[in-house]
């Protein structure tokens, strides 16, 4: 991200208030039990077992967690790639939120590691194993991330002053915009690469090798929704006045994708012949229910211009696309995975407090970062 | 390069259409056994239940007990293979269950173990190596000095083989790896070389398949001799009684079949062996990643038209250094 078509600036104000100490608290506590963790094994703090040796800190924490920061991935898919200048100033907010998305999810996997001391592996070539998808994933976000810091670094960079460096920096930032577009297309569709070999044990209401494209659709989905949504809690947490008009525009692209989407998914059911499975009495089916529905319904809640133009019907709509890119991810590797009879997995109360600091964390991070630095479009422009 | 929506929406059908595509054409096919792949034959009619293989997997391979539970530690009972137990006898009831190898009213034994596949899932899915199908044996071995703990290969195996240690600081992944660390002193498979009936047998995998296929031929009730221990091993067969086989030798083309091969009176789906397709889940998730990652020729190309794009769409903000500055839209 170069200079800014729109101004922006930092907020400013108090740091410390009951928000930030709360989410703070949030932080610590997640920080106590990973301690647990560290000493006593993953089997301590977590419900995780061998019939699901993934739980919430993979399938949320990686999967929804990654997928929920593509905001900025999106957004520059959108106004550098398809060159929508009008959406610029919504660039900046996005790519922070991405930036902390990601970077704790990447980082949270070493918690779920159980020998995380090795994590070097991926990357060195003799351990290195091409073939594997979590090596593909694994590589690509770690470089993302490295991509998003580089990205945002101009924000950091007129911090400072250093406006050489800045200059340089934005010569050749076209190249990490690129970059910054092509790794998340990668990891993203590799995300949900990751079910394939799981073969029988994924319910064949998701396993198909479509799943990449599946992913990959709705990351993006998920990234002009999580946009939508941060912007409409931006405005009503700063107090600062709404984006609408804009939103509306980012809305209309947001409903033809999620059409295509819909129909790549049910398509793919159909031609899979699994059509059928989704009226069989289930758990799964319940979940694939709420997956589906919470999709649908933005394209009769979005269909009118004049419905795009309101703010509460937006911010709903971005809402239920995120519970369907949750429950996508959630369905695939946790709901209809099964993996022999007798296993069963819902997360501990530590687990889920581990996910609940992780997200203290990321929002006390925002906060901390858009009053402290030029991130938010300034009100004078609007 | 001002796209319309139209076009954005085409670019996003096509990159599909071109994911979709290239799948189909890409696809390996699966992995062929070595020539001297060693395996295991386990026929389940001669399996008594006495759990000796249990004990020697555990005293070959340093494993501790795994009592029953907490409340019960006088029992060195594993209930499931687990990080600390490679292998394990279960039984499969019905009914009654009082006539052995019978499908109603009756029951069975299954040892459960690593399969050794040829097209392994979990050597496909590791990320770092530590999951490594020796080339001449066959034998699927697994380096915890490699390991980065991430149990990618626990969710992967269709058959819910290798398992971690969950309450260990320092905890590494469990599976059968055929005794290899046996191998160089002239040892074979304690759980073979322990089983007093011939349940376990072990061998090169063509030898025990001839003798799998031996025994599908048999009238059931027939005298017949069943070999123990090893296949060209010493002679310690003895003779037995052919049970009412299944026609069918589980392992031989499940998932592109399996070093150790099962057989069995009673249905395998009963005995927590479902009945799986032909091709390997790794040649279609491989056929995947390759299609899109092969010498990395797509991403090299989206990347290029990408910087492309970019460059343009941004020109206007290189010498731009104030914030206020607006470009061409």
């Amino acid at each position: 991200m170069a200079n800014a078509q729109h101004a922006v600036a930092p907020l400013g104000g108090r740091l410390v208030t009951p928000v930030t100490v709360v989410l703070a608290g949030l932080t610590a506590i997640a920080g106590v039990i990973l301690l647990v963790r560290f000493f006593f094994g993953l089997g301590a703090v977590t419900n995780i077992s061998d019939g699901f040796p993934w739980g919430i800190w993979i399938a949320y924490d990686v999967m929804v967690g990654s997928a929920f920061a593509c905001g900025g991935y999106a957004m520059a898919l959108l106004v550098y790639i398809f060159n929508r200048g009008e959406y610029h100033p919504l660039v900046r907010p996005a790519l922070l939120a991405s930036l902390f998305g990601y970077t704790l999810a990447g980082a949270s996997v070493i918690f779920d590691l159980g020998r995380y001391w090795n994590v070097w592996h991926l990357f060195w070539p003799g351990y290195a194993q091409i073939n594997s998808v979590m090596f593909e994933v694994g590589v690509c976000i770690t470089a993302y991330i490295f991509v998003m810091w580089i990205e945002f670094s101009p924000v950091f960079l007129e911090k400072l002053g250093l406006k050489d460096v800045k200059r340089k920096l934005s010569k050749v930032l076209f190249f990490f915009i690129a970059l910054g577009v092509l790794l998340p297309s990668m990891h993203q569709s590799s995300l949900g690469s990751l079910l394939v070999v799981f073969g029988y044990q994924v319910h064949p209401l998701w396993q198909t090798v479509l799943l990449p494209l599946l992913f990959l659709l709705t990351a993006i989905l998920l990234g002009f929704a999580v946009v939508i949504f941060e912007a409409s809690v931006v405005s009503v947490g700063f107090k600062r006045p709404g984006e609408t008009p804009i939103l509306a525009r980012l809305s209309r692209i947001m409903y033809w994708l999620l059409a295509v989407y819909l129909v790549v998914r049910v398509g793919d059911l159909a031609w899979r012949g699994a059509l059928g499975l989704m009226f069989v009495p289930s758990f799964e089916t319940a979940g694939f229910w709420v997956e589906m529905l919470a999709f649908a319904a933005p394209l009769w809640l979005l269909a009118s211009a004049e419905s795009r133009q309101r703010r509460d019907r937006l911010f709903v709509s971005a809402v239920l696309l995120m519970l369907g890119g949750f429950m996508l991810r959630i369905n695939g590797f946790l709901i209809g995975y099964e993996t022999g009879p007798g296993w069963h997995y819902f997360p501990a109360v530590p687990e889920l407090l581990v996910t609940i600091g992780l997200i203290a964390f990321e929002i006390l991070a925002y906060i901390v970062f858009v009053r402290m630095l030029p991130v938010l479009p300034k009100h004078a422009t609007h | 390069m001002n796209l319309s929506r139209r076009n954005f929406l085409k670019g996003t059908v096509a990159g599909g259409a071109l994911l979709t595509a290239g799948t189909a054409a890409e696809a390996r096919p699966n992995k062929t056994m070595p020539p001297d792949a060693l395996g295991l034959l386990f026929d389940s009619t001669l399996c008594i239940g006495c759990k000796a293989c249990v004990a020697a997997c555990k005293r070959v391979n340093n494993l501790p007990p795994d009592p029953i539970s907490e409340e019960f530690p006088m029992w060195d009972a594993p209930l499931d293979i687990s990080g600390t137990t490679y292998n394990i006898i279960k039984v499969y009831n019905s009914g009654k269950a009082n006539r052995k190898d019978e499908e109603v009213d009756g029951y069975a034994f299954m040892k459960q173990s690593c399969l050794h596949c040829v097209d392994p899932s979990c050597v496909s899915a590791c990320p770092v190596s530590a999951m490594i199908k020796d080339p001449v044996t066959g034998i699927v071995a697994y380096d915890p000095d490699a390991c980065i703990g991430c149990r990618y290969c626990v969710a992967a195996c269709p058959f819910g083989i290798p398992r971690f240690e969950y309450n260990k600081a320092l905890p590494k992944i469990g599976k059968c790896e055929l005794c290899r660390h046996r191998i160089p002193d002239g040892n074979y498979a304690a759980c073979a070389e322990v089983c007093p009936t011939g349940a376990t047998l072990y061998g090169k995998v063509t030898d025990l398949s001839a003798e799998a296929r031996r025994r599908l031929a048999l009238k059931p009730g027939e005298k017949t001799i069943f070999p123990r221990g090893r296949l060209g091993g010493p002679d310690w067969s003895y003779q037995g009684v052919a049970g009412k086989y299944v026609q069918q030798v589980y392992g031989d083309k499940e998932l592109g079949g399996t070093q150790m091969i099962k057989l069995a009176a009673v249905p395998f789906d009963k005995l927590g062996h479902p009945p799986l397709p032909e091709r390997s889940y790794a040649s279609i998730s491989e056929g995947v990643q390759h299609t899109l990652y092969k010498y990395l020729a797509l991403p090299a190309v989206v990347l290029g038209v990408l910087s492309v794009v970019a460059k343009r769409n941004t020109k206007h903000e290189d010498d731009d250094d104030s914030d206020s500055g607006r470009g061409r839209k």
